[in-house]
């Protein structure tokens, strides 16, 4: 199965997960500091900064696209309950 | 007849008086209001004198701030006392801490007085300022989103921004005036205290209210206390204004100490460089009881782990919260009656709300006659707190044979190594 490496940089560690792992899956693991409140994608309080690797996430769904337009986040953030990982190495900190 | 002094001359007292509002710093007034007759406040508080709801005005050349409203049955005191210093055309701005309705209450309606004014709020905040304003007939038309780094600037009075999420919502913002080394908090260094004498210095003993507000509303985000704290701790603090309780001018900063010492984890130089385990229990006849001590023999045989063991009989769950929110792994045992676990483990699992434990290990286990519900239900609740349960529960019938004793320790063991492995390894563990 393809893998891929997330780094949490605010707690400094990198950790190899299956394709199709989403980023809170891995960050409630690790204590990383990303928060969550639905998961379900509406609520916009897991909004996370990719600070590179960006492109080995797998692209927005329309409701996470709709989400991020609300919130008027900038370029580069995802919301950690949808984004799933596909390969390569993403790091990634808190919003 | 009012004061705004910060020097170490005692103040004199002033006093709450209707339609009047109280001015706390050089162009910077009070409108908030007095609700002495609160004694419970978002069902989980207690308050044994009520509480305030307090908004604050900032008058600068260019402009004029109303920082946060109050709670929405107190609007025509807070219009009142809002009159008392400023006309609504003079309103360039409105910022809004905190959306919760003990703050946003009177919002749509200032809105509506004042509707040109211009809305700050945080960039965590506008998918709940829309679900705030969706049962209202006002939409807004200008509001603006800032962050730590963001600035407004009055003409004499800068408002800067300091985004603090999960201080306890995931929109609260604290807003401060550099030119006055003024500090408007939100709930943060708030309590549900009510005293017409309003300043710190003046008010009778608050220091419970204090420590219970935290204990209760900011506790089980101690992380982002934390991360909340390293923002605000190197401001030059001459006044602290919270959304409730007391105007904090004397000593301010010692109630920014107060919280790092809250949300410094306790009693954790104990084991340091060890990961600890906590097993708790309760048992009629002695099986489960067996159990917890075979999981702790096992667990015990893992270098690095420090293994406690609790009989939930005492009663109190209180101090066992305090050990749980340091702990890094929990294991709960009940045996199954009338098809329930026991009420001492569910007050035990129905206290968590108040600590943060996820992403901590977890595990259940009991003793059952013929039936056997509790394990599975303690389990559910566990995953319910996003506690991690890797390993199934361990239900055993009646008394347990030997062998049975070693599948415990067998569990136990598990348990102790998933603490110490690092977590890389354990999420291909895992998967
Ligand atoms: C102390 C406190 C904690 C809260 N925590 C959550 C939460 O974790 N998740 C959530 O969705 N809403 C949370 N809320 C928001 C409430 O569920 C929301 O305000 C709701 O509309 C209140 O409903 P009520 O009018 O029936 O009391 C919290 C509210 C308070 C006062
Ligand atoms: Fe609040
Ligand atoms: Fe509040």
């Amino acid at each position: 199965m393809p893998k891929a490496k997330v780094t949490f940089e605010d707690i400094g560690v990198t950790i190899t997960v299956p394709a199709g792992t989403r980023l809170i899956e891995v960050s409630e693991r690790v204590g990383a500091a990303i928060t969550y409140g639905c998961r379900e994608g509406e609520c916009g309080t897991c909004l996370t900064q990719v600070i590179s690797g960006g492109e080995h996430l797998a692209e927005p769904s329309v409701l996470e696209d709709q989400v991020l337009k609300d919130m008027f986040a900038p370029r580069g953030h995802r919301l950690a309950c949808q984004a799933q990982v596909l390969d390569g190495d993403v790091v990634v900190k808190p919003a | 007849m009012q004061t705004g002094t910060m020097s170490t001359r005692p103040a004199p007292a002033v006093r709450v008086r209707p339609g009047q509002a109280v001015e706390i710093a050089e162009r910077v007034h009070w409108i908030g209001v007095l609700d002495p007759d609160l004694r419970s406040f978002d069902i989980v508080l207690s308050t044994a004198n009520g509480t305030t709801y307090n908004s604050y005005v900032v008058r600068g050349d260019k402009g004029v701030a109303v920082i946060d409203t109050v709670k929405e049955a107190f609007a025509p005191e807070f219009f009142q006392r809002l009159e008392s210093v400023c006309s609504y055309d003079e309103i360039t701005t409105i910022v809004i801490n905190h959306l919760e309705p003990d703050h946003s209450g009177a919002l749509p309606e200032l809105m509506k007085r004042a509707p040109q004014a211009h809305v700050y709020l945080s960039s965590r905040a506008p998918m709940m300022f829309k679900a705030l304003l969706k049962s209202t007939d006002v939409t807004p038309s200008a509001f603006t989103l800032v962050k730590t780094g963001s600035r407004l600037d009055l003409g004499g009075r800068t408002l800067a921004f300091y985004q603090t999420p999960f201080l306890h919502w995931p929109d609260t913002q604290c807003t401060y005036v550099p030119e006055l080394g003024l500090l408007f908090s939100g709930d943060v260094f708030g309590c549900h205290f009510c005293d017409d004498r309003l300043f710190n210095d003046k008010v009778g003993d608050f220091g419970f209210s204090f420590e219970y507000y935290y204990a209760h509303i900011m506790r089980p985000f101690r992380q982002h206390v934390l991360a909340g704290l390293e923002q605000l701790e190197p401001l030059d603090l001459q006044l602290i204004a919270p959304a409730h309780g007391p105007v904090l001018r004397q000593n301010p900063r010692r109630y920014v100490q107060r919280y790092r010492e809250l949300a410094t984890a306790r009693l954790n130089d104990q084991a340091v460089g060890e990961k600890t385990l906590l097993i708790f229990y309760i048992s009629a006849y002695g099986a489960t009881r067996r159990m917890a001590e075979a999981i702790a023999t096992g667990a015990e045989e893992e270098e690095g782990v420090r293994v406690s063991l609790y009989d939930l009989e005492v009663g109190d769950v209180s101090p066992f919260i305090d050990l749980i929110e340091t702990a890094d792994g929990i294991a709960v045992g009940s045996p199954t009656i009338n098809g329930d676990a026991t009420k001492p483990v569910w007050d035990l699992l129905s206290s968590l709300h108040t600590i943060h434990v996820r992403g901590k290990l977890g595990a259940a286990f009991g003793s059952f006659g013929w039936s056997g519900e509790a394990v599975a239900m303690m389990e559910d609740r566990l995953k319910g707190l996003r506690l991690h349960v890797p390993f199934e529960g361990l239900r055993l019938k009646l008394v347990p044979t030997e062998e049975e004793l070693a599948q415990c320790q067998e569990l136990g063991r598990k348990l102790a190594r998933h603490l110490v492995t690092p977590p890389g390894e354990l999420f291909a563990e895992a998967t």
